[in-house]
């Protein structure tokens, strides 16, 4: 079975962010991009499960710019065989429906079993695209997934909800959205690193995927930006002072009174 | 405008969330000139069609029918879909909760509309609206502005926004779905429920959460004793996730649940950037943590510096006492 896996270039979560003077856009200057956290689960559940049944090609797609070749390395070294740049040089702002037109259009060039997603891509903080492409493709989806099993011909997983979780299973082929818990990803070797330099990463435009790029840009401006917010500061806090008898005292007693929250 | 809501319930009881997503919806018809549906899926659901009256909703779509009697996507974006062509809304609500946010995008990735996630607040200005929503975990908002010509879809975090009763008597419509077995592809087969779980960190009004200070598993009974007497739930900082002692489920932060509860205690969590990220928004933060210089103290409303294995148990005793003077 053939897997494919959407990831996303990021910053990664020790990014400090800040607003320019003007509120309109992001100043991330100095951030690390990575792999989207939530997406190496998802490249280490399609490595183990070429691994266990020993046949089948992992192939990783990412629309961006050709900055995110870096992230598509990372997770040809960590052991996936071959990779997808779709670009789209304005990415960072994108609709998530534009993503998931794309990353519709460059699935539909392969044949395959799963594609897996991320749950959510941190900084976006949509968690759209799966469901999105999924929906294109006309295939089931289960998202937020921290178990996974291959049945013939299905797959049967877990799905985190609310103080519990959900035994969902569907038919082949289909997509997963994975969440943390459903394994510990893979460092890539040093011998991985060297591999991943020589494997073949295929580049898209939207031409070549067969779609308009007018019309992605469209979807891009169903919401008009209004502009960006820092989150408003906290008010001075109170380091509780005395016997600790007291300060517990103390504390039970302004949360009651003045917090008004027990 | 007119608004469809997406009634959330669970083994026969409608959530809080779908109360929050009528207070919505029935503020910006109201704002905007229109009415607010709502949608509600299920088995014999009918009783609480009714009590969506109670808050505002003024006709309701009732899909009462075994095949919704459990959660699917398949079959509740169809139904969704098929109140959403009837009811032909410029705007659709959900609730960012675990349900909403499988089904919101099912439904908008099949009319092709647009979605903004998990917005935490928004404002009727100059005829249109302005959404604004977290982004980077809360290290951002980004406000966005709904279009004036096509129809589009939002979820709304959930603790956010209070109900609101408003006595109306809805007109109950019967929801000719015609959803069969055929059409659901991804089968719920069975619920989990976590063993001797309290509630969850993202429903929970409360939470007391425990970190590397913990020191190991066998230690969160402390916490949990004082979640337990406050109503509220235990969550944890990745640290102590990822040694194994507490399940991700109960993870705050950047790569966990992002939760604005209007009361957080942090026990023996530092307050790394990425555990921030997923509480630095509720109401009223107290940390107890050993090391004066700890970040969390910077953000704290009150803080105890202490050894939680000290102040906990000290403080539970003495909500104790306050719970029992009120009986
Ligand atoms: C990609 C990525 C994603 C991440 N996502 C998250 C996330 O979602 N959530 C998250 O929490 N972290 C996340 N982290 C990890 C984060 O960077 C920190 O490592 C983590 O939050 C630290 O947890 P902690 O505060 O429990 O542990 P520590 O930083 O080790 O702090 C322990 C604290 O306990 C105090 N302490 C010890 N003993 C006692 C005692 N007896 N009494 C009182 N205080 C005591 C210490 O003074 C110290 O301040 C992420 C990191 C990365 C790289
Ligand atoms: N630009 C992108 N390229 C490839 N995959 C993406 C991209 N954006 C999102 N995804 C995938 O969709 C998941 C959910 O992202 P989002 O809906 O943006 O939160 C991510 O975890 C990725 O797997």
């Amino acid at each position: 079975m053939n897997i494919l896996v959407c990831i996303k270039h990021v910053p990664d979560t020790e990014t400090r962010v800040k607003v320019t003077p003007d509120g309109m856009s992001l100043d991330l200057a100095g951030a690390n991009y990575v792999v989207n956290p939530y997406d190496e689960f998802a490249v280490e559940a399609a490595l183990q499960l070429k691994e266990a049944k020993g046949e089948g090609e992992v192939t990783l797609l990412t629309v961006g710019g050709d900055e995110a070749v870096k992230s598509l390395r990372q997770g040809l070294a960590m052991g996936a065989d071959k990779a997808v740049l779709c670009k789209n040089d304005d990415f960072e702002n994108s609709d998530p429906r534009a993503v998931a037109e794309m990353l519709c259009a460059a699935i539909k060039k392969h044949d395959f079993g799963l594609v897996l997603f991320g749950k959510h891509g941190v900084g976006g903080d949509n968690q759209q695209v799966g469901s999105l492409v999924a929906t294109l493709l006309d295939v089931p989806v289960i998202t937020v997934v921290t178990k996974l099993e291959p049945q013939d011909g299905s797959v049967v997983c877990e799905r985190e909800i609310e103080g519990g979780a959900e035994v969902v299973k569907a038919p082949l082929p289909a997509v997963i959205t994975c969440q943390k818990g459903l394994n510990e990803p893979r460092y890539p070797s040093l011998k991985g690193i060297m591999a991943a330099k020589k494997k073949e990463i295929t580049t898209f435009t939207p031409q070549d995927l067969g779609l308009d790029a007018g019309g992605l840009e469209q979807l891009d401006k169903t919401f008009e930006l209004a502009g960006y917010d820092l989150p408003p500061k906290r008010p001075d806090g109170r380091i509780l002072e005395g016997e600790l008898d007291d300060q517990v005292k103390e504390l039970v007693k302004v949360l009651h009174e003045e917090a008004k929250v027990i | 405008m007119n608004v469809l809501i997406f009634a959330e319930q669970r083994d026969g009881k409608l959530k809080k969330a779908a109360l929050e997503a009528a207070a919505v919806g029935r503020a910006i018809a109201e704002a905007t000139g229109g009415g607010v549906s709502a949608v509600l899926l299920g088995q014999g659901v009918q009783p609480m069609a009714e009590e969506l009256g109670k808050y505002g909703v003024s006709k309701v779509y009732v899909g009462d029918d075994a095949i919704f009697a459990r959660y699917s996507n398949d079959a509740y974006a169809l139904g969704v879909g098929k109140a959403y062509e009837l009811d032909q809304p410029g705007l659709v609500v959900f609730s960012a909760t675990a349900m909403g946010k499988d089904l919101a995008p099912k439904v908008t990735g099949r009319f092709g509309i647009g979605l903004v996630s998990e917005l935490t607040h928004y404002e009727v200005k100059d005829g249109g609206i302005e959404f604004t929503r977290p982004i980077y975990a809360g290290k951002a908002y980004k406000k966005v502005k709904g279009p004036k010509d096509v129809p589009y879809a939002v979820s709304i975090r959930p603790n956010i926004f209070p109900p609101e009763e408003k006595p109306a008597s809805p007109e109950i419509v019967p929801l000719e779905h015609g959803v069969t077995e055929a059409d659901v592809r991804a089968v719920v087969e069975k619920v989990l429920a976590s063993e001797g779980e309290l509630l969850d960190v993202a429903e929970a009004d409360i939470v007391v959460s425990g970190g590397r200070g913990m020191k190991g598993p066998e230690n969160y009974n402390i916490l949990e004793e004082l979640a337990k007497l406050l109503g509220g739930a235990v969550g944890a900082s990745r640290a102590a996730v990822d040694s194994g002692w507490i399940d991700h489920s109960h993870q705050v932060g950047q790569t966990g649940k992002v939760i604005a509860p209007s009361l957080y205690i942090a026990c023996g969590i530092s307050g790394a950037i990425q555990h921030l990220a997923g509480m630095s928004t509720s109401k009223v933060i107290v940390a107890v943590n050993k090391d004066p210089e700890a970040p969390i103290f910077k953000l704290a409303t009150y803080g105890i510096v202490g050894d939680l294995f000290d102040v906990v148990p000290k403080l539970t005793e003495e909500i104790r006492k306050l719970k029992e003077q009120q009986g």
